[in-house]
């Protein structure tokens, strides 16, 4: 089932990081800097913050009891947090957003749109595919020129594959949506540049 | 026990679950439509998923949608809440099939007993005390007349498939009831898809005494005591109460035994109310079951201490009631009033649009409900309810004096609401006697010009 998120703690790379990094495994509070470090010491949030460059993570929270420690990195597209206080440790709460985890999709808020660009949005909350099956070649790719009825992808709801038309014309410029990622209702899947 | 919850509704109700789930350590997926974009409650769930434009049809209505979302979502059940889906018995059944819990009874239990007329049925082979009327759907307009006529008018149509108020007619002779079959028959079909209906003796200035119900899947069956809810208008409740001033205790406790009676009889489960009417000899008669938890829960809440969404929860996850019947203790008195975005002095025509001012009340024994705050826009699309306050004390005469006080701190501006509506009721003198009935709203303050 894919699992969406923005953020490092439900993805693949933190187990990665743990393996490397000498990572405190019982994390205490601890009075003595060197010997035991907690996460609320100087030691460790210097390695929370290299681990977040070093995995390209947006923001990092743990929980301690009463205490917890949120860090977040400025520049990253950050969805809107919640306003309660004492959420779950480790757990983000998140959004499902436009800002994908997989490297080929762009984040979408960065660049203002040169001309006017048509989106196609999703027309119900399910999971993206991008190609027909796995290992066939992607129904639409950057350049592809596309009509109405062309195929763009296909959004798997309840076990019901609906294969999405374009329903305008142009040129795919920008894929905001990696495969298998979950969308919602209304998320920007593709830009198209209706002057080609 | 579930680790991830998805709520399949919106407003204060999908607030007053996100809230059980976050103090159950549960996980909880809140869905949106777009025209509830940016509401402040989403922001308390672990995820929000928008699901479709504003009209519910095509998203807190909408099957696949809502599955689609608790798929993404990766739940382990869904709450309904009240309303939208939460007695759709195919919606139950659907979840189920894609191994997803219904919180909620079993769609065969919620069938039976939300269809009006089957649990009337199921009501007369239980020995539950009934409103006269037909043992099962009308079949013919003779066989109306007939029985009209064996009853004596005046005789409610009601429809089988109906709730909230619709789908029901009165007539006080053959022709109200002909053309009444007809137009409650046509209301129903259009609305609920069955326009099947059946004939109760009609009851004046009844009372209604309902009683809240929890069941586990383990044949454990309680009530909560009951709630008066007589204040309505139009069949839409105005206020709530518990406990029913006035009733003495036998026909309390006899009311309340039949409803567990009534609820084991159907072999359900998890939250439930009987609906019963109580006429000026105390006489009690079942009109129906709503088959969800419902708007005036927290009233039970107050008096008995118990958290129905929390139980609900543990019900549906295979937990056996954590208490018996001789645990639940009455205590106090409770008020609830529904704070709606409607102007009372223009037909309580809806009134939405952005709140500019919004301070609600507080202190000692006063619990509000709500998912509006200041500058938040009540969307035109659905039902008009903003907020429910409520208050406790140690007795009926403290919750009046606390309530007044409630009302008067609550200040909204930028719609209208019915709080000056509300305001009057605590005011007055038959109310604060426990003496109204389902006719007092209409009869005291939009009586008819004849």
């Amino acid at each position: 089932m894919a699992k969406q998120s923005n953020r490092g703690s439900k993805s693949q790379e933190p187990q990665e990081a743990e393996e490397k990094k000498s990572l405190p495994e019982k994390p205490k509070p601890s009075s003595s800097p060197t010997s035991n470090p907690g996460p609320f010491d100087v030691e460790t949030v210097r390695d929370l913050v290299h681990l977040m460059k070093e995995h390209e993570l947006a923001e990092i929270e743990l929980a301690d009891g009463s205490r917890s420690l949120k860090l977040k990195r400025a520049g990253s597209a950050v969805a809107a947090q919640p306003a309660y206080a004492p959420a779950p440790p480790v757990h983000l709460p998140h959004h499902v957003s436009a800002a994908p985890p997989t490297p080929a999709p762009r984040e979408t808020p960065a660049a203002p749109a040169a001309r006017a660009l048509l989106e196609i949005k999703s027309p119900t909350p399910g999971t993206f595919y991008a190609q027909d099956k796995p290992g066939s070649k992607p129904f639409a790719e950057v350049g592809k020129k596309v009509t109405p009825t062309s195929v763009v992808c296909i959004i798997e709801a309840m076990k019901i594959f609906n294969e999405i038309q374009a329903e305008v014309t142009g040129t795919i410029v920008e894929i905001l949506v990696g495969d298998k990622q979950p969308v919602e209702y209304g998320q920007v899947l593709f830009r198209v540049d209706p002057a080609n | 026990m579930f680790q991830r919850i998805m709520v399949a509704n919106r407003g204060e109700i999908a607030l007053r679950i996100i809230r059980a789930c976050r103090e159950m350590e549960i996980e909880v997926v809140a869905v949106y439509s777009e025209a509830d974009r940016g509401a402040p409650y989403l922001a308390l769930a672990n995820q929000a998923i928008c699901i479709g434009p504003g009209p519910a049809a095509e998203s807190y209505l909408n099957i696949p949608r809502l599955i689609s979302a608790a798929e993404i979502g990766d739940v382990q059940a869904i709450h309904p809440g009240y309303g939208f889906l939460s007695e759709n018995a195919h919606f139950a059944e659907v979840c189920r099939s894609c191994k997803i819990e219904f919180i909620g009874p079993s769609h065969e239990s919620m069938r039976r007993l939300g269809n009006k007329s089957e649990a009337r049925k199921l009501a007369m082979e239980a020995k539950v005390p009934v409103v006269p009327g037909s043992e099962g759907l009308i079949t013919s307009e003779e066989q109306a007349v007939e029985l009209a006529h064996r009853m004596g008018f005046p005789v409610l149509i009601k429809a089988s498939a109906g709730g909230g108020g619709r789908g029901m007619r009165v007539a006080h002779n053959d022709i109200a009831l002909k053309t009444g079959l007809t137009s409650a028959s046509q209301e129903a079909e259009s609305a609920f898809k069955d326009g099947s209906v059946y004939l109760e003796k009609y009851i004046e200035q009844p009372r209604h005494v309902e009683v809240q119900i929890l069941a586990d899947q383990h044949g454990n069956t309680v009530h909560l005591w009951e709630r008066d809810c007589s204040l309505q208008r139009r069949h839409q409740k105005l206020v709530e109460e518990s406990p029913a001033p006035n009733l003495p205790a036998e026909v309390r406790e006899a009311i309340c035994a039949e409803a567990v009676k009534l609820v084991k009889a159907a072999g359900y489960y998890s939250a439930a109310t009987c609906e019963f009417l109580v006429d000026k000899y105390n006489k009690f008669y079942f009109i129906e079951v709503n088959t969800r938890i419902q708007v005036e829960h927290p009233v039970t809440e107050l008096v008995t201490g118990i958290d129905l969404i929390k139980e609900q929860i543990r019900i549906a996850a295979g937990e056996k009631l954590p208490f018996t019947q001789k645990d639940i203790i009455h205590k106090g008195a409770s008020f609830e009033v529904r704070i709606n975005a409607e102007d009372p002095n223009h037909n309580f025509r809806p009134s939405p649009g952005t709140i500019t001012k919004w301070t609600v009340p507080g202190g000692p024994g006063v619990r509000v409900d709500t998912h509006a705050s200041t500058g938040y826009k009540v969307p035109p699309n659905y039902d008009s309810m903003v907020a429910k306050l409520l208050v406790y004390a140690p007795d009926r005469a403290q919750a009046l004096v606390r309530m007044r006080r409630a009302l008067a701190e609550f200040q909204v501006e930028g719609i209208a609401t019915t709080i000056p509506l509300l305001r009057e009721i605590f005011r007055n003198s038959a109310f604060i006697e426990g003496k109204v009935d389902t006719t007092f709203i209409e009869r005291t303050y939009y009586p008819k010009k004849d």
